[in-house]
């Protein structure tokens, strides 16, 4: 039989536990989960990823933590190779139980792990560019999707050059889908696709298709590379001394410090766009890349919106975590679909509730020596959301990846 | 007739470049019966070599005909010395070695240059073909392969050390018998194979760029050429580069580039399933 | 003493057999398992080559074909139809039937050597590139979209026969896989202990002889080529099913040349080589992966260069030489 005072003991025990159970983790610090390719091929990309990344865990710690408790990153290097993806990214949420995990460079990595994470109930950020479309409900994205992009560059060749569009991009699915837009975006300005190619991810061979190109005329190159292969493209173009008759315009130069690895005779020209370069003179800029530069020297290239994002991703995540005031994922994606935003060195960054990816200033920039001369802002540009395909307010329960019907 | 023209130089520019990079791995395979799977990698370091001496400040046409191959070179006597002299011509021990010394030369690259080196323009201009232009540095690179290729040839076939390396590797024992060093005759045919790759490596470079994972563009494609050409190393080499080149960029000009890709693997096979000896396996087999 | 050897080696088999399926599911967590079961997976693939290479002495450099072959069958035929049953059996019927035509192609025509090594490399990388050239939504089968070098996602896992709710997933996938592994290697030792085994063996040492000796080569290494292709199919199989997932890379060059170094590592020659070799190859490059060390391409590198120097048979085999010498020291020790 319950009496008073075996209930008062037994209350008085509960919360002597759950006291506790509170100081042990007010001490124990909050497990997070980083997957970054360290080797391999794509290790140009994922070095700068998490320096990136770690740069703004070490702020957050270093500014005392997270709801008092530091944070503490399980770091995996994948290799490059996808069956790594998916082993780390289940040690990571059936051992570690991290709070989030972050990482991933190509899209066939994301769609590893990400049905992965949802399964098992982890929250997954990924802060790569990628061709969009993503609709799931524990997935966020910092990175840009192409079909902004493009109209943006298209939109800056018509008032420069002119709307004759030669397009060259990488045979995988952003290649695909970024020509998609391109011949979209060509059409509702009044010009024309001229000559489109698409090249295997390991072709460095580009003769044929620069007589091609020479022979069609157009009134710009807008190029789609990915990966090291296609870098080749450059000066094989520079060779034949294309860089002075007919510009080029990519939606990817820059990703992995091309700038700085080619000579500017070469590259000289090539007009980009992106969220982040280094020329950059807002005010949070001229603080945070000396402060890169100082724990990580200077030769770790150039840094553009590939792996800046990587520093918005976690920091995006604690703003988050301090709104909630809790690790708890439910919570946090609740907060996070407040239109979260934080202040970056590529400026302001929030949250669309509804795709789950991001709005944020994007910059047309053009290569000079070593450098990205800005050239125009475009203030708080919205994710494409072709027909709002996807609206996680409305739909929750969405989990796919949209094609855009474009 | 200038579009004619343009696609000749293009195709020449393929088979000429198919046999830059295959050709050292022609000589080590010919010579020493050993594949070397670090064969890309050799490129790698050629390419590294010129691109890092000359943005030292370093004489272009030095940096790229001198120290990248003296470099590569040097690392091929090293690897003869200290592992596949040790392994006997056992020609799975020489997989497997080579193959770990590729990932070992991947890595070392990535941790001690990363992956930010500058690299080097193509120097030259270009020459006009009325609505074509061709940048000078493909008549260039065009030259090296046949330079490399016919300078081989001569030496080959009319030096005193080209007859004892000859001799040396149809039949060893027999001109050990005769009292040639095949020993020091082995060291050198895979230094003289490294350097020619270190050659290759640095003359690609102003059109390929160097980074540390580049190796894996050029070693299937090398190696597929030197087995196509069966026995005779140089001569079987030579024709497979010339007859890979000109499909797969004459593919690639009827059509999308995977095709070509597709169509130089496709007529390999072909190639293989009629000559089962590679090229020279039945044709050619009294040339070099 | 052959015989008592032979059965020692047996029944290690069968207790290392025995333990990897029943204990080691008590004991370990999920995420372990969860690893183990892609060591596995793999642990068959070399098992195939082993079997091709070692016994077969056919030396392919395609072996991957099969694998991939096996993952993409079963990969499109699983999301077309639901139930896995027929997709798993496809996986394994497809590649068999492509090791056919290909060892036909190969075996009538006497190419060997490094000649056939070059044919099943060049064949291998043809599907790199056709699979890796499928991006785009006109590629597709039925319900599947190929991809192009993203690959297929969300692959359904195995289910239990006719019940499509009954997932096979973590720890019942570490067990299917567990058994199909010992399955296979227990019918490669069998099959090699048949007179058809033999006769493998005989080729592999002296094809003219054999053929003298009145031996059908040909047939022998086409059986020998169809088996292996079968069994690296079922593997790819597992796989598409382990990761949900796959894609053109299990055709690339460099998949193709770990399955070889996992069957050197361990010993040509051996089945259980293969097996050690596998394992411990793939363990090393997930520990370089999580401690980060260093570079992992130069650590495994470095490794296997001094494993060549200094056990060139193998691990596998050159453990049972040292402890052959152990022995032979202990008994001539007075």
């Amino acid at each position: 039989m319950l009496t008073r005072r075996t209930f008062i003991e037994g209350t008085a025990a509960t919360a002597a536990i759950s006291t506790l159970g509170r100081q042990a983790q007010a001490d124990d610090p909050i497990s997070v989960g980083a997957i970054y390719d360290l080797s391999g091929p794509l290790q140009g990309f994922g070095d700068n990823q998490w320096r990136c990344a770690e740069l703004a865990i070490d702020q957050i710690n270093e500014a005392g933590g997270l709801l008092g408790r530091q944070l503490e990153v399980k770091l995996y290097d994948a290799q490059s190779d996808m069956q790594f993806y998916n082993q780390f990214a289940n040690q990571l949420a059936l051992r570690d139980r991290v709070a989030v995990v972050q990482g991933g460079l190509t899209s066939s990595s994301r769609e590893v792990i990400r049905p992965i994470l949802h399964r098992l109930d982890t929250l997954y950020v990924y802060n790569t560019n990628y061709e969009g479309g993503v609709c799931d409900r524990n997935f966020f994205a910092t990175g840009a999707t192409p079909g902004i992009y493009v109209d943006l560059l298209l939109q800056a060749a018509a008032d420069r050059w002119g709307k004759r569009v030669y397009v060259l991009a990488a045979d995988y699915n952003y290649g695909q889908i970024s020509a998609q837009w391109i011949r979209k975006a060509a059409q509702s300005l009044g010009g024309e696709v001229v000559g489109e190619e698409f090249f295997p991810l390991d072709v460095n061979q580009f003769g044929a298709t620069i007589s091609r190109i020479q022979a069609a005329e157009p009134d710009v190159v807008l190029n789609v590379f990915v990966g090291p292969a296609h870098e080749a493209f450059y000066g094989q173009w520079a060779s034949a001394g294309m860089n002075q008759r007919i510009p080029m315009m990519s939606t990817t130069f820059g990703g992995t410090s091309e700038i700085v690895r080619m000579p500017p005779e070469v590259v000289n020209g090539i007009m980009v766009i992106g969220s982040y370069y280094e020329s950059l003179d807002n005010a949070f800029n001229q603080a945070w890349l000396p402060e890169f530069r100082r724990r990580y020297g200077t030769d770790y290239g150039y840094l553009t919106d590939v792996p800046i994002k990587d520093w918005y991703g976690w920091t995006l995540w604690a703003e988050a975590v301090r709104q909630a005031g809790t690790t708890d994922r439910d919570a946090v994606i609740e907060a996070l679909e407040t239109g979260i935003s934080v202040d970056g060195p590529g400026g302001p960054v929030s949250v669309d509730p509804a795709t789950h990816h991001c709005f944020m200033d994007t910059h047309l920039a053009e290569a000079r020596d070593g450098e990205f001369k800005i050239l125009q802002r475009y203030q708080g540009v919205a994710p494409t959301n072709p027909a709002a395909q996807c609206d996680l307010q409305a739909r929750p329960d969405t989990n796919t990846m949209f094609t855009p019907d474009i | 007739m200038d579009h004619a023209l343009v696609v000749g130089l293009h195709l020449l520019h393929a088979m000429a470049s198919l046999a830059l990079i295959s050709v050292g791995l022609a000589v080590i395979f010919g010579m020493l019966r050993v594949i070397n799977f670090a064969h890309g990698e050799f490129l790698m370091v050629g390419g590294y070599a010129f691109v890092l001496s000359a943005g030292a400040g370093l004489n272009l046409w030095i940096a790229m005909l001198v120290v990248a191959p003296a470099a590569v070179g040097a690392l091929g006597f090293l690897v003869e010395r200290f592992v596949i002299r040790h392994l006997h011509g056992d020609i799975i021990a020489t997989i497997l070695a080579t193959w770990g010394l590729s990932l070992f030369l991947i890595g070392l690259a990535a941790t001690v240059l990363g992956y930010h080196q500058q690299g080097v323009a193509p120097p030259f201009g270009t020459v006009q073909f009325s609505s074509y232009s061709i940048g000078i540095y493909t008549f260039f690179v065009i030259l090296v392969a046949i330079v490399t290729v016919v300078s081989l040839f001569v030496w080959l076939r009319w030096s005193r050390s080209g007859l004892l390396a000859r001799g040396a590797m149809q039949n060893p024992g027999l001109a050990a018998t005769l009292g040639a060093d095949t020993k020091r005759l082995r060291t050198a045919m895979f230094v003289l194979g490294s350097a020619l790759s270190g050659l290759a490596g640095a003359v690609l470079a102003p059109l390929a760029g160097v980074l540390p994972e580049i190796g894996a563009t050029y070693v299937v494609k090398a190696f597929i050429t030197v087995i196509s050409g069966g026995a005779t190393a140089l001569t079987g080499t030579t024709l497979a580069a010339a007859l890979f080149g000109f499909t797969s960029q004459a593919a690639a000009f009827l059509s999308r580039p995977v095709v070509g890709e597709v169509a130089l693997l496709v007529v390999a096979i072909v190639l293989l399933r009629l000559l089962p000896t590679g090229i020279t396996g039945r044709y050619f087999r009294k040339a070099l | 003493m052959n015989w008592v050897r032979e059965r020692a080696s047996l029944l290690a088999a069968v207790a290392v057999g025995g333990a990897l399926i029943v204990v080691v599911p008590a004991v370990a967590e999920i995420f372990v398992l969860f690893e183990l079961t892609l060591f596995l997976v793999l642990a068959i693939l070399a098992l195939s080559l082993a079997w091709v290479w070692g016994f077969g002495g056919i030396l392919c450099f395609g072996q991957s074909v099969f694998f991939g072959l096996g993952g993409y069958t079963y990969a499109i035929a699983v999301i077309n139809m639901g139930d896995s049953t027929v997709p798993l059996l496809l996986g394994i019927l497809l590649p068999a039937l492509l090791a056919g035509i290909l060892g036909y192609f190969l075996f009538w025509q006497r190419i060997s050597d490094v000649y056939l090594a070059v044919i099943t490399l060049a064949v291998s990388l043809i599907f790199y590139y056709l699979t890796g050239a499928s991006a785009g939504s006109e590629y597709r089968i039925g319900n599947a979209l190929l991809g192009g070098y993203n690959g297929i996602p969300s692959v359904p896992p195995i289910n239990v026969p006719g019940l499509p709710e009954h997932q096979v997933v973590y720890g019942d996938l570490y067990v299917l896989t567990a058994v199909m592994l010992a399955v296979v290697y227990g019918g490669l030792r069998g099959l090699l202990a048949t007179d058809f085994g033999r006769v493998v063996v005989a080729v592999r040492e002296n094809e003219e002889r054999a053929q003298l000796l009145g031996y059908d080569v040909r047939a022998t290494k086409l059986t020998v080529f169809v088996i292996g292709g079968a069994i690296a199919g079922l593997s790819g199989v597992l796989f598409a099913a382990w990761g949900s997932y796959v894609s053109p890379n299990v055709f690339a060059m460099t998949f193709t040349a770990q399955i070889i170094v996992w069957v050197l590592v361990g010993g040509l020659g051996t089945l259980s080589g293969a097996v050690v070799g596998c394992v411990l190859v793939q363990a090393a490059m997930t520990w370089l992966g999580e401690a980060k060390l260093a570079d992992t391409n130069l650590v495994l590198g470095a490794a296997f260069v001094v494993l060549v120097l200094f056990a060139r048979r193998g691990l596998v085999p050159g453990t049972r030489s040292l402890l052959a010498d152990l022995r032979g020291r202990a008994r001539s020790a007075p």
